[in-house]
């Protein structure tokens, strides 16, 4: 069958500039390049992730938006015409990789923070100290303390904490859907920033033994990679009920990426699909769950947080409260906008809420339920920048998880191909040829340099805020206005217009 | 979300004087203390608390009101009636003064809690109580008259209560903490300690109830300074039912005292160290036990902590306390002579009614003086 789907990019080759060097050819991913004469692009094959462009000594190389495709409509857009002649030739479903990348807006760029003028004066960082040290885990309402010579002792005994020197942590992206470089960075990263990595649901490989302490374990509806030793490497152990990219849709790691040491890890035969279920076998209502969440207790003996991460929908401030009160230490909301490394689009596209508003839902139901202490809150899904951070831990995150911008840092270029395994900056693929470009010392250093960055400017909004500790920041909803929101919008986040 | 109502920030001088063998002297001391530091507050409010002022009532609960009508009294004293036997009802007296202008009624009632009330609350609450707590008679009945106060402040419209403790008093308005002393004719009265507060808002309407101190029971705060963390610091006390109706940053202090100290048995210097917390580093190189200690503080009050400049002069039944913020944004001096401590926001506000203290010191950021009456001292 003739395909009807025409290429989304062109791409330019300046054949006097060329030397013909054919490096843009080896490193192209997917194959859009060939040397012919010349360097002969195959238009129907580029993806724009710009891997030649950035690596063409020259510069002779430009990819862009094919300018004409279809007669302009402002209904039927290029994508949906597309998705028809894709679906109608193949017969499947449309997978993506990567966020929602829909115009819904942002509440984040609807929402300012206030800073300090005169009465109460602002912070220097520069000069005074700033504090974002977080801990991970359930507290008590109040402390028991006995009065000795010596001074009070604590009666009161905490559940287990992991600290954070930064309320930034990485968001679970499995050995699999990332490459072994990719993880190994992420690790590093976490460890050398006090920060922390997840594995997502695709088990741990043994060289990131040494970062134990730094990980977060993922247990997922597959249960790849899960066993008793799984469980004692990490810091902290995750049920994975649902993703932001995918709500109520399982796991997809197609066969081409399980290669010997992903199927080792995973604990699956080699170029097996890895298609973790859509719900956990074993949970079928939230009784379930707790008793999962407390199997995982028993078996890491109660030494470590076991927290739940769902994903942003509806009703995420009435599961959320189960979870907590299910007994997790820690609930990890995931909202519409992140990412993933495979995903039905429509899935992708249409399902979920904003995590603003699931932020504002599940802090506003958890404080009136009185059990706001018993779990940290941590937020993940379309994350961008610091401000994107100070935002949600005003409107009530205790930490913040982020895996598209780390994914950035290391040198994606989003073009949401992860699905198909390859990625030409050996960030989203098992093929070796392209996974070893992915340099392991110079990824971690742009993840810790990101981190550090945000961090800093962190510190700038809580010195403009007149405050000095990130917990003065948490849930301080005061401090952020609306422009721009209707009244009902500024209600569900909790927070006044500009102006007032 | 609640919590419509705005917060006024504002900046200005306060004064504490606490004599420790309980002797009374004249309100007349604090005001002239007060007098001194004029120029930092703006005429926009002022007010002072006397501790041992009626020992003719010193168990019932003192009621300070203020009423900006005259049905707001009606539905008041009905809404107090239903759980207090009122012994005693009667205006708080004052003269006239040149700059004291539209003065709401100001009444005072002296109140005994119906014991029955106090059952049938307690048998509702599910509230577990600190194990510190157990022996505390009062626990029970302290907790309902906070709920009167959130009630009449939340729900009666032009009521608010200007001071609910016993054997306390808080005398507060608009204009220079002077002239308040004056109207509320405070050199009448003798206590063993006395606090006060001059007000520099940077933007407000001229109201009563947002005036200095602020108070629960025999709680009351004077303030100077900002709580830059009073947006979190009203959302975490609301899950405890406090609800912030005074429009001012410093009511969260008089709620978290009463949450921390009072209800959930903390001691008075635990409380500190949760409201001004020592940085990480400094934790960090705490000895042990002392680090665990500070460090679950921080980890499980952080809601609580106080950030934004300050410097407080927090009063309660048999005691003072002056602390700062944790980089120190306000002054706070202390002074000593005889058995009588002075905690002001200026040295020289102190030498002005104690020109020969035997010691005088500024206090350091963050660390708090907690003064107690003399062991054995009845107030």
């Amino acid at each position: 069958m003739r395909s009807l789907v025409s290429p989304d990019f062109l791409v330019k080759i300046d054949h006097q500039q060329c030397r013909r060097c054919k490096r843009c050819v080896q490193g192209c991913g997917f194959g859009a390049l060939s040397f012919l004469d010349r360097v002969a692009p195959d238009n129907s094959k580029c993806v724009a992730c710009q891997r030649c462009v950035a690596f063409c000594p020259e510069g002779a190389i430009t990819v862009v938006q094919n300018p004409l495709t279809f007669k302009g409509n402002d209904y039927w857009t290029a994508k949906d015409i597309k998705s028809i002649y894709k679906q109608a030739e193949a017969g499947g479903m449309l997978l993506t990789g990567m966020g929602n990348d829909r115009p819904y807006g942002s509440y984040f760029d609807h929402m300012v923070l206030d800073a300090c003028q005169v009465t109460n004066p602002s912070i220097d960082p520069l000069r005074e100290p700033m504090e974002l040290r977080t801990y991970l885990g359930s507290k008590p309402n109040a402390l028991e303390f006995e009065e000795r010579d010596g001074g009070a002792v604590l009666t009161t005994r905490l559940g287990p904490q992991v600290v954070l020197e930064t309320p930034i942590i990485f968001a679970a992206m499995s050995y699999g859907a990332i490459s072994l470089q990719a993880h190994k960075a992420l690790a590093r990263a976490a460890s050398l920033s006090g920060s922390l990595m997840n594995t997502g649901e695709g088990g741990l490989h043994k060289e990131l033994y040494p970062y134990s302490d730094r990980i977060i374990v993922q247990v997922a509806s597959g249960r790849f990679g899960v066993n008793q030793e799984y469980l004692d490497r990490g810091v902290a152990v995750e049920i994975k009920i649902g993703q932001g990219a995918k709500p109520g849709i399982g796991g997809h790691l197609p066969g081409e990426k399980v290669n010997q040491e992903v199927s080792q890890t995973r604990m699956i035969p080699e170029g097996t699909d890895a298609l973790s279920p859509a719900p956990h076998h074993d949970i079928y209502s939230i009784e379930d769950l707790s008793q999962l969440i407390y199997s995982l207790k028993e078996a890491t003996r109660y030494t470590k947080p076991v927290g739940v991460k769902i994903a942003a929908v509806h009703n995420v401030a009435a599961i959320a409260s189960g979870i907590v009160r299910a007994g997790a230490d820690f609930v990890y909301i995931d909202g519409f906008r992140g990412g993933t490394g495979a995903a039905p689009t429509m899935i992708r596209d249409n399902v979920g809420i904003p995590i603003e508003m699931a932020i504002a839902s599940v802090d506003d139901r958890m404080r009136q339920e009185g059990i706001r202490n018993q779990a940290t809150l941590i937020a993940a899904g379309g994350i961008r920048n610091s401000g994107d951070v100070a935002k949600a831990i005003a409107l009530g995150a205790d930490v913040v998880a982020i895996g598209t911008a780390a994914l950035v840092a290391m040198g994606c270029h989003l073009c949401q191909k992860c699905n198909t395994g390859n990625c030409s900056w050996g960030i989203a693929t098992q093929r070796p040829e392209l996974t070893r470009r992915l340099e392991t010392e110079e990824a971690t250093e742009r993840l810790v340099n990101l981190l550090r960055g945000w961090s800093l400017e962190l510190k700038d909004f809580l010195g403009a805020l007149g405050l000095n500790a990130i917990e003065s920041l948490r849930g301080s909803r005061d401090r952020l206005r609306g422009v721009g929101l209707n009244q009902v919008e500024l209600d569900v986040l909790g927070i006044k217009p500009a102006g007032r | 979300m609640r919590g419509t109502v705005p917060r006024i920030p504002s900046g200005c001088s306060i004064t504490g004087i606490l004599n420790r063998k309980a002797k009374r002297f004249s309100g007349a001391d604090v005001i002239k203390s007060i007098r001194l530091m004029h120029d930092r507050s703006n005429g926009l409010g002022g007010g002072f608390a006397g501790y041992g002022i009626y020992p003719q009532y010193r168990d019932h609960y003192a009621f300070h009101l203020l009423y900006h009508k005259e049905t707001s009294q009606h539905e008041t004293e009905h809404f107090l009636e239903k759980s207090f036997f009122i012994d005693c009802s009667e205006p708080i007296p004052t003269r006239p003064h040149p700059r004291i202008t539209d003065t709401p009624i100001l009444w005072r009632y002296f109140l005994r809690v119906k014991p029955y009330v106090v059952e049938q609350f307690s048998a509702r609450q599910n509230e577990r109580r600190p194990t510190g707590r157990l022996a505390d008679v009062g626990y029970e009945e302290k907790n309902f008259v906070v709920k009167q106060v959130m009630e009449i402040n939340q729900k009666i419209d032009g009521a608010f209560v200007a001071s609910s403790g016993k054997n306390m008093g808080v005398f507060k308005g608009v204009g220079f903490p002077e002239d308040i002393g004056e109207f509320y004719r405070v050199e009448e009265y003798e206590g063993y300690m006395w606090t006060s507060h001059g007000r520099f808002p940077t933007n407000t309407p001229g109201w009563w109830g947002g005036a200095h101190p602020f108070t629960i029971l025999d709680w009351s705060v004077v303030h100077n300074g900002e709580i830059s963390s009073y947006g979190i610091n009203r959302r975490y006390l609301e899950a405890f039912g406090y609800h912030c109706t005074l429009q001012t940053d410093t009511e969260v202090i008089a709620y978290l005292f009463d949450l921390l100290h009072r209800r959930q048995g903390l001691s008075l210097e635990t409380t500190c160290l949760a409201l001004s917390a020592p940085f990480w580093k400094e934790i960090d190189r705490y000895p042990e036990p002392r680090r665990e200690v500070v460090t679950a503080i921080r980890q499980v009050y952080g809601s609580a902590m106080l950030n934004g400049p300050f410097s407080l002069v927090v009063g309660f039944n048999g005691g003072m306390i002056g602390i700062t913020d944790r980089i120190k944004l306000r002054p706070l001096v202390c002074g000593q002579k005889d058995e009588v401590v002075y905690l002001s926001s200026e040295e020289s506000a102190i030498r002005e009614i104690c020109p020969a203290p035997d010691r005088i010191w500024t206090i350091r950021a963050g660390e708090p003086i907690i003064v107690k009456l003399d062991e054995g001292v009845q107030p």
